[in-house]
């Protein structure tokens, strides 16, 4: 069987269906076996900036997304003008004949700097500043054109079916797209009729029209296209595959293991995940009447982690999900939640800031603000998921922690993962395991909600239950919960909480801790969705005989300073790995381990990684001819 | 077994300044408590910061003593996972009027089914005294250095603007009057607000408790009478009868325009109340058929430290 690894774009303005292009094409391919990494880049903005999806496919699982693209397809010019030059000698281009004679000053939306870069390459090349003219650069590079005109696919489809209406449905540019990329690259045809079936399943008529085009666009590119090199003809399928949405990770995890209430505000790339819990409010229960979440959107972070709070105290598991700058609004009542003991959890899908930053883009930017977040001393924990496959399981993990420590968790995410879709194992609920912690059913008299223990976490009642009676206050207290500036006692609670930290990184298995790909002479460290692109990374430089290791951090606070330097006492040489400006990690390794960062492999410009800038940087090291400090740039 | 007014009582020590309003504030909300037979654990009293803040640890039931400005987006969270309880949320003006303006809006669009009382004197007394949101503008209280430069927020009109569906104001020096406030307040099916008006003996030297009493008003009776008075005791009907345009917006404009009495005559009472509007919790039942007799404090969520929660339905559509 020949191993496939082809790369997909779709491209077009924001609102024209990329995205759904997108899902039809990776459903689809997912349906005839194959696994699937894709990811989604688009601006701020809602109609008419640039968007675009790379699907990556692959016969055998990846981790992430490469440099290079096998076909592109697009029905506007700007895609052409952004990522003509992504696609390999021998991939092709499958484009809109009518767009040929645009120039770049037509785009509107394609931004100066951009159009600088562009026009001194085509001035170099001696090509004219139009699609003819970048296209012209591909096909001397290699690229086969695949002209067509998307109109009149629409209009010859309008005349064979009587239907004057179809002429001018430019909205189905995404699904002629999809089927002509499908019809060339001789994906059988039938999951594609079943998956617009199904993605239109409510909408009968809309799922007609739809297939009628796919299967005429599909027809139309098997018969007139010149053939491809690269086919995707359905693979040996693994039972138990779902196709899945990063922000459905955490969601899913949160239904599962009880979360039942979730107050947010909008930001992106958060939002998703608190829209996708509404959606699915009610919760089926095995053996038992349906529970429910109430989500609650709310008028700004902070009356969200209010309200996150104020749950919690009933002893309902609850959360908030936000990304940095929403995050930043609710530092203060972080410190309330820990001065309290309150176990809440704040799902934070990071993006590029500071401030308002990029606010539709990737970064790992909020490492350390997540771990100093909120005036004072107190404890809390700083989680980090690597991929969506993990952040499900560990979604069950981090409201054990809160409940068990009694401290607020921050679980970081970020844009990177919210905005991909992978094929994994099906989710399985019975791995997560639900602990309580010292959260009371019945309570006895006298009661005293801050008692100090020998562990230094004291039972916790909840707001209505008998005999439960405490006081809450974010001033320092006494064990009932009363204000006290006692001095000996304030040393007595600050002590308390604070020996929760190492109470953490006792009880805490190790391997959830952080999670060791192997050392070797040069070993990787990293946190978060670094994770997928250095394991393919690895794994291309294996196959050239050169083995790297990896440690994945995932508690990041407390940090677990011991363990990650017995781990490492073999490597020579450190290479940390993470997508912001400063290292952050490197920062707290150096920190805590004292030991300096050999190498830094950083970016920062908004995009995520792909394993070939990783597997490219790592070689140089390798070779000895790496800066200390690498920035990776791909991406449009 | 029924509970006295003393049970209410906390053994903290009350370190309010000597002749504070708050301590009337605080006397109404325990013998509303007492008087309408409140358990203890199941009632919680959410405060703010500055002195009104410390009122959750003088009554013995849950309390909740927030941080500044928040006070009602913790009690609506605590209400809304467990709407069993009864909720009292407390501040003052400076809280939940200034740095909590916000948070005071939003929630009279939510309507969710709990009291908010005001503390309303003024000035800032736990930071020694500057000028809060209701001081008026151009009025120089003793701390001031220089008279107030902003003008001031009318609550009442804020509260019905921002769809309170239960509007009064009490005096806390007439603590019979503010308890029978409190009871209506706490037994109105939605959000009801309490701006209670309370002089600050130590910062605030102009709206006095003498001022109230209107010690400086005669009238041509050469009569010396109080400022404040009460609305139903002058034929005032605050209620929404039934569901109609100009029904509600009579009642909205005529607490409006009450609203804005001042300076000699100051009115306390209801100044509006519409239980046609849906409580929160209603709205969540509409979607949520069993949230009320299930909601989320109440629900099971792990069998012998497993998840009961069913989500195979979900996994199974993202099949492949």
């Amino acid at each position: 069987m020949s191993t496939a690894d082809f790369t997909w774009l779709i491209g077009g303005p924001q609102g024209s269906g990329v995205e759904s292009g997108a899902n039809i094409f990776s459903k689809v391919c997912a349906e005839m076996g194959y696994q699937i990494f894709g990811k989604r880049e688009f601006y701020s903005n809602i109609k008419g900036e640039h968007s675009y999806f790379t699907v990556r496919i692959c016969d055998k699982k990846i981790n992430s997304n490469v440099n290079d693209v096998t076909l592109m397809v697009s029905f506007d010019a700007e895609t052409i003008f952004r990522h003509y030059d992504e696609v390999i000698s021998g991939g092709g281009i499958i484009y809109d004949l009518d767009l040929e004679k645009s120039k770049t000053d037509d785009v509107s939306t394609l931004d100066g700097p951009f159009k600088e870069r562009l026009h001194k390459e085509l001035e170099s090349q001696n090509k004219p500043f139009t699609i003819a003219g970048v296209l012209d650069i591909a096909k001397e590079k290699g690229v086969t054109l695949y002209p067509v005109s998307f109109k009149s696919i629409l209009a010859t489809l309008a005349e064979e079916k009587e239907n004057p209406r179809l002429k001018g449905l430019v909205r189905m540019f995404n699904v002629i797209g999809v089927a002509l990329s499908l019809g060339l690259v001789k994906m059988p045809p039938d999951s594609l009729k079943k998956t617009i079936g199904d993605i239109f399943a409510k909408k009968p008529e809309i799922a007609k029209i739809n297939q009628e085009t796919a299967n005429y666009s599909y027809n139309y590119a098997a018969a007139k296209f010149e053939s491809f090199n690269h086919l995707l003809t359905g693979t040996e399928k693994e039972p138990n595959i779902i196709l899945v949405q990063g922000f459905q990770g955490t969601a899913l995890g949160k239904m599962a293991c009880g979360c039942r209430m979730q107050p947010y505000y909008p930001i992106t790339p958060a939002s998703d995940e608190s829209v996708f819990l509404e959606s699915n409010e009610i919760v089926e229960v095995s053996g038992d009447r349906p529970g429910s979440t109430a989500v609650i959107q709310c008028e700004d972070e902070i009356c969200a982690m209010g309200m996150t709070i104020g749950a919690a105290l009933t002893g309902t598991r609850s959360s908030t999900c936000t990304s940095g700058p929403g995050f930043a609004l609710m530092a203060e009542m972080l410190g309330w939640a820990g001065i309290n003991e309150v176990p809440i959890v704040i799902t934070n899908y990071q993006r590029s800031g500071p401030s308002t930053g990029l606010p539709t883009r990737h970064g790992q930017d909020d490492l350390l603000f997540a771990i100093y977040a909120g005036h004072g001393d107190f404890p809390k924990i700083v989680y980090a998921s690597g991929d969506i496959e993990e952040s499900f399981y560990d979604t069950g993990n981090v409201f054990n922690y809160a409940e068990v420590f009694q401290v607020p968790v921050i679980h970081l995410m970020d844009k990177f993962l919210a905005s991909s879709v992978i094929t994994c194992k099906i989710f399985d609920p019975q791995k997560i395991v639900i602990n309580r912690g010292k959260l009371l059913e019945k309570v006895e008299d006298g009661y005293r909600r801050f008692a100090f223990t020998d562990d230094g976490v004291s039972p916790r009642s909840r707001l209505g239950i008998d005999n439960g009676i405490f006081w809450n206050t974010g001033d320092e207290s006494d064990e009932f919960g009363h204000i006290s500036e006692d001095p000996i006692s304030r040393v007595k609670m600050m002590d308390k909480r604070m020996s929760r930290l190492d109470l953490i990184l006792k009880e805490i298995p190790r391997s959830q801790q952080v999670v060791s790909f192997g050392i070797e002479e040069h070993t990787i460290i990293s946190w978060g969705s670094a994770k997928g692109p250095i394991l393919d990374a690895i794994d291309m430089l294996k196959k050239e005989g050169i083995s790297i290791g990896y440690v994945q951090l995932k508690l990041m606070h407390p940090f677990p300073a011991d363990y990650v330097i017995s781990l490492l006492k073999d490597a020579k040489t450190i290479i940390d790995i993470e997508a912001n400006q400063s290292g952050q990690l490197g920062k707290l390794f150096k920190q805590n381990i004292g030991r300096d960062i050999d190498y830094f492999i950083l970016k920062y410009s908004g995009r995520a990684m792909t394993s070939t800038e990783i597997y490219n940087s790592l070689k140089k090291i390798v070779e000895n001819k790496s800066n200390k400090r690498e920035v990776l740039m791909h991406g449009a | 077994m029924a509970l006295k007014l003393a049970d209410y009582k906390t053994d903290v020590h009350n370190d309010w300044c000597p002749g504070c309003g708050d301590f009337g504030i605080v006397n109404a909300i325990q013998m509303a408590l007492a008087e309408m037979g409140v358990q203890r654990d199941k009632a919680t009293i959410f405060s703010g910061i500055g002195c009104s803040g410390k009122t959750s640890h003088f009554i013995n039931t849950y309390g909740v003593h927030t941080l500044h400005g928040r006070v009602l987006t913790f009690a609506q969270g605590a209400k809304i996972a467990n709407p069993e309880m009864t909720v009292i949320a407390a501040g003052g003006d400076g809280d939940g009027l200034g740095i909590g303006a916000g948070h005071f809006v939003a929630a009279g669009r939510r309507n969710v089914d709990m009291t908010y009382i005001i503390f309303d004197n003024g000035v800032y007394g736990l930071t020694k005294g500057q000028a809060s949101p209701t001081l008026k503008l151009g009025e120089k209280t003793k701390s001031l250095p220089s008279p107030n430069t902003n003008f001031n927020v009318n609550p009442i009109g804020l509260a019905v603007a921002s769809g309170f569906t239960f509007v009064a104001r009490g005096y806390s020096y007439d603590i019979k009057h503010l308890k029978d406030l409190i009871i209506q307040a706490v037994k109105h099916k939605g959000l009801s607000f309490l701006d209670v008006l309370q002089p600050c003996p130590t910062y605030n030297d102009i709206n006095t408790r003498d001022w109230y009493a209107g010690t400086d008003l005669v009238d041509e009776a050469q009569k010396r009478h109080s400022r404040i008075y009460k609305l139903e005791e002058q034929g005032y009907d605050p209620v929404v009868h039934y569901d109609s345009v100009p029904e509600v917006n009579e009642k909205l404009s005529q607490s409006l325009i009450k609203s804005l009495e001042w300076d000699t005559k100051i009115p306390t009472g209801v100044f509006y109340k519409n239980e046609l509007i849906s409580p929160y919790t209603q709205r969540l039942q509409d979607k949520i058929p069993n949230y009320n007799e299930n909601p989320p404090a109440k629900q099971n969520i792990s069998q012998n430290g497993k998840p009961i929660s069913d989500i195979s339905a979900i996994l199974d559509s993202l099949k492949v």
